[in-house]
């Protein structure tokens, strides 16, 4: 009898020779089918890399999809919120899509390559829904995710390192606009995006050329203290920045199973993202009723006294000298570079105004015995790091 | 050329005309378009020979309501108003239904019948009530919405604990199991059971014909009509109620698409370029060709469409007229009995079987039939002397798997044919012309998608408050202004005019609460 070898339950990403060459400490997680590094050396140095020089992350896992067709557009105006029309050739935009309940299912990228083509990029995958959502359109929808090598070049020196790496012209490239080098005789398509809120890059090619690009782009960034980072880096990058995560600060709709458990765009600050000039869009009539009566729930973030991370506390709002609960915390970290306890939460409306003043519920341990605070936090509006280099066109060289 | 319309009709069925009336009736200026030359949609009469006459699809009419019949003061000239069911056996031992008495079966059976019917008949009075009322909305909590589920709740417990607990176990079952409980008939069985199935994708031992058995039962008590001059003298008198109240009917006028403008109904345009406003418009259309095809599928919501395209609507019965020299000789037959209703399924294997080729797409080679010589009590039909044969024969699968060629419609033509000489040897002699109208001709014709008689099937999940889909049973479809009047909305099909009347409440009554 002959022992059959066991093929990988996991797969591995077209970076992950790469990876395993650089890491040391042999902390992996698994994300959408494959095998993704926690850290490589140690979480906050690769933090820091993010901040300071430049943090490089392998994000080819994230789920895509290709959509084309006489429909393309008029397709994805109807299935996300917000007004695809603006968004030309050559531009990226944020967007949520929802159910007929105006619930999201989840948020993503869409990157319109060219006249009439586009790339959907979101952490789940959604082939069921985008199908059906196909009903009655002339639209052709291919999953490429693992057609696709991704890597999310991130930090201060991004631009330096890519311009040494031979990309001319990457200065005019505006935030949310992508643009096409050639790369040893392959297409690379190159787009001003990421997960940090920093300066950054996000690079796109065939997989079969993803090694030789690495290798390219660690060369040319061999000056600037450049380090592939992993997830837990990132994590701490994206609560800075004020961005969402999937099944962390939202469920997505059609994951859950409660009533009550799902949020709409409103609920989450997006109404910005929300266009009910379109005359239809999935959602539109539940948000517009929304609108009308009032949301929920409302996504806050906090900037909390004190030093300890709020992660899953409650939050209490005082009224007439009691204490309620009226949300709790979905994401926290520690911020090194605003030097700021934050965090991301819900909590009921009518709490959560802007510049309001609430309490989180923070447990602490110290050699084995558990403390809790009651630490103030201030609701606050804007991103909690948001540089001015993030949006700088052409941006400095360093 | 464009004009303004409180409410547009697309389309003229039975179930179209009845909402046309009564939304005229109400002081509405109506308008109705209908793609074929004559009004009636499916219950139409039309010559198919030379001086040949009949139903061309719906031929019995077992539940037009008689709220209906009150609102818009209809007398239907009938030429039969309780039809006996003659279940034809092979040798001559046929099995005679009428109400809730059974003759030629053994004599248990005509007991237990009797108790059967009794059963099914308090249960089928029960569903009746709901026919004319608009489904509650599940889930809100609305106080309409909410007192009729408390009804429907209610009027179930009121069946008393026995029969309550009898009605559930018995609502999702099949009819097979039930007939051959009760009866030791073989063609008793087998007429019950074809009753269930009749019109439907389902077989005997599929679940769900219980639920088919009471609503055919639900329509007049199981009472089964033959309108004089065929179908067509009732949507004729329909269409003159309609016109009476103010209706502005327009026939051969097709509609192309439904006009929608920033997420609401502003018109309809016609195949041949008119354009006729209103911010209302309803559909008489299937669920299918009113949303896909009048509306487009981008002018409505991802879930929605889903459920619509799930919306199953492959109508599996065809119809078979025949022309004939003279009245064939059935065995055991007395000649007055030619004007009753003659069904040929003699037990519920033989059903089953029939059906059986439908779930891999090919038509039955011994179909179940139900026969009518219209002409024997209507002899208008006919020329003098001559008589014409109406009858509807399953299984005929839209989707046959090799398309209904000219080879296939001759084939199944050809077996129907030969199982009614069975029990009527000479009737090949006997035939002039002949007509077979398979689903996929009853969808070109009649213009329903699937070319299944109810719009669409009649299941539990595509019953009272998810019909024809969750979320839009109430007449009101996803788009604003857009109702839904035929029989993919509830109750379901039948030459009931219920689904036209609950429609035309619906609308005004929204009016009322805006």
């Amino acid at each position: 009898m002959t022992v059959n070898e066991v093929p990988q339950a996991r797969l591995q990403t077209p970076f992950y020779s790469r990876l395993v060459a650089l890491d040391t400490v042999n902390s992996w997680h698994e994300w959408k089918g494959y095998t993704c590094p926690d850290e490589l050396y140690c979480a906050e140095t690769e933090y820091f890399a993010i901040r300071n020089s430049t943090g490089v992350f392998d994000l080819s896992p994230m789920t895509k999809y290709r959509i084309t067709g006489a429909d393309a557009l008029a397709y994805l105006d109807r299935l996300v919120t917000r007004d695809m029309s603006k968004i030309k050739p050559g531009r990226v935009a944020y967007a949520v899509w929802c159910d007929d309940r105006g619930q999201v299912i989840d948020d993503g990228t869409i990157f319109h390559l060219r006249e009439g083509e586009y790339r959907l990029c979101s952490q789940e995958r959604h082939f069921a829904w985008l199908q059906a959502a196909a009903i009655g359109f002339d639209v052709s929808i291919v999953e490429e995710t693992a057609d696709v090598a991704a890597l999310a070049v991130q930090g201060p020196t991004t631009y330096s390192i890519l311009s040494n790496m031979g990309l001319d012209g990457l200065g005019e490239l505006k935030p949310f606009g992508l643009m096409y080098f050639d790369f040893e005789g392959t297409g690379l398509m190159v787009s001003r995006t990421g997960f940090t809120g920093d300066l950054g890059y996000e690079l796109w090619l065939s997989p079969a050329r993803a090694e030789a690009l690495w290798d390219a782009l660690f060369a040319a960034g061999k000056n600037y203290a450049m380090r592939a980072i992993g997830a837990h880096a990132l994590e701490q990058a994206r609560i800075e920045a004020g961005y969402l995560a999937a099944y962390e600060d939202f469920l997505p709709a059609h994951a859950t199973v409660r009533t009550g458990r799902t949020r709409s765009p409103l609920e989450l600050g997006l109404g910005w993202l929300v266009d009910f000039k379109k005359p239809n869009f999935n959602g539109r009539r539940a948000l517009a009723e929304e609108k009308r009566r009032g949301s929920r729930w409302r996504l806050v973030k906090l900037d909390i006294e004190g030093n300890k991370t709020a992660n899953h506390s409650y939050i209490f709002a005082r009224e007439k000298g009691k204490q309620e609960a009226i949300g709790f915390i979905t994401s926290a970290t520690w911020s090194p570079v605003c030097k700021q306890n934050i965090a991301i939460g819900t909590v009921r409306t009518p709490h959560g105004k802007v510049g309001s003043h609430l309490w989180v519920e923070i447990y602490y341990q110290r050699e084995m015995h558990w403390s809790r605070v009651m630490a103030r936090a201030e609701v606050v509006d804007k991103p909690f790091w948001f540089p001015p280099r993030r949006s700088a066109t052409p941006p400095d060289p360093c | 050329m464009t004009d303004k319309y409180d409410a547009i009709l697309v389309g003229g069925g039975h179930n179209g005309l009845v909402c046309a009336a009564l939304l005229a009736k109400s002081g509405k200026q109506v308008l109705l378009l209908e793609a074929n030359d004559q009004v009636g949609g499916a219950a139409i009469t039309r010559e198919f020979a030379d001086g040949y006459a009949v139903s061309a699809c719906a031929h019995l009419l077992y539940q037009l309501q008689p709220v209906v019949r009150k609102e818009l003061k209809l007398k239907p000239r009938l030429a039969s108003a309780n039809m006996t069911t003659i279940a034809l056996d092979e040798h001559g031992e046929h099995v005679r239904i009428l109400g809730d008495t059974v003759t030629g079966a053994a004599e248990d059976d005509a007991a237990s019948y009797r108790r059967f019917h009794r059963r099914m008949s308090r249960f089928a009075r029960l569903l009746r009530t709901y026919f004319n009322k608009i489904p509650p909305r599940l889930g809100t909590k609305e106080l309409r919405d909410l007192a009729t589920l408390g009804r429907l709740g209610f009027d179930v417990r009121r069946l008393g604990k026995t029969e309550m607990r009898e009605f559930l176990r018995l609502i999702g079952m099949n009819i097979r199991d039930e007939v051959v409980e009760r009866f030791s008939s073989p063609v008793l069985r087998g007429a019950v059971s074809f009753d269930a199935v009749l019109g439907t994708h389902l077989g005997p031992r599929s679940p769900n014909t219980i639920l088919t058995y009471l609503y055919r039962l639900a329509g007049d008590n199981g009472r089964i009509a033959s309108p004089e001059g065929g179908m067509g003298s009732v949507s004729d008198e329909l269409a003159q109620a309609a016109r009476d109240a103010g209706v502005t009917i327009r026939t051969g006028m097709p509609v192309k698409r439904i006009v929608v403008d920033n997420g609401r109904v502003t018109g309809v345009e016609t195949d041949g370029g008119d354009r006729f406003d209103s911010y209302t418009v309803v559909s008489n259309a299937d669920p299918k060709r009113t949303l896909f095809d009048l509306i487009g599928a981008r002018h409505m919501e991802t879930g929605a469409t889903h459920r619509v395209q799930h919306f199953r609507a492959r109508g599996n019965a065809a119809k078979l007229h025949l022309a004939l020299d003279g009245l064939p000789e059935f065995a055991g037959m007395s000649r007055r009995e030619y004007g009753e209703r003659i069904v040929i399924a003699p037990d519920e294997h033989y059903v089953e079987r029939a059906f059986n080729p439908a779930k891999y797409g090919e038509s039955s080679p011994e179909p179940v039939v139900e026969i009518t010589f219209p002409s024997f009590r209507d002899a208008r039909l006919a020329p003098t002397g001559k008589h014409v044969m109406s009858a509807v024969v399953q299984y005929a699968p839209y989707g046959l798997k090799d398309g209904w060629s000219d080879a296939a419609r001759a084939e199944f033509e050809a077996a129907t044919i030969r199982v009614i000489e069975r029990y009527a040897p000479d009737i090949t002699q006997r035939i002039v012309a002949s007509e077979l109208l398979t689903p996929a001709d009853i969808e070109r014709e009649f213009h329903i998608t699937g070319g299944h008689w109810h719009h669409g099937e009649l299941t539990l999940d595509q019953f009272l408050f998810v019909r024809p889909v969750c979320g839009f049973a109430q007449y009101r479809m996803p788009v604003d202004g857009l109702y839904l009047c035929g029989a993919g909305a509830h109750p379901g099909g039948g030459v009931s005019g219920a689904a036209g009347r609950n429609a035309a409440k619906a609308i005004l009554g929204r009016e009322k609460a805006a």
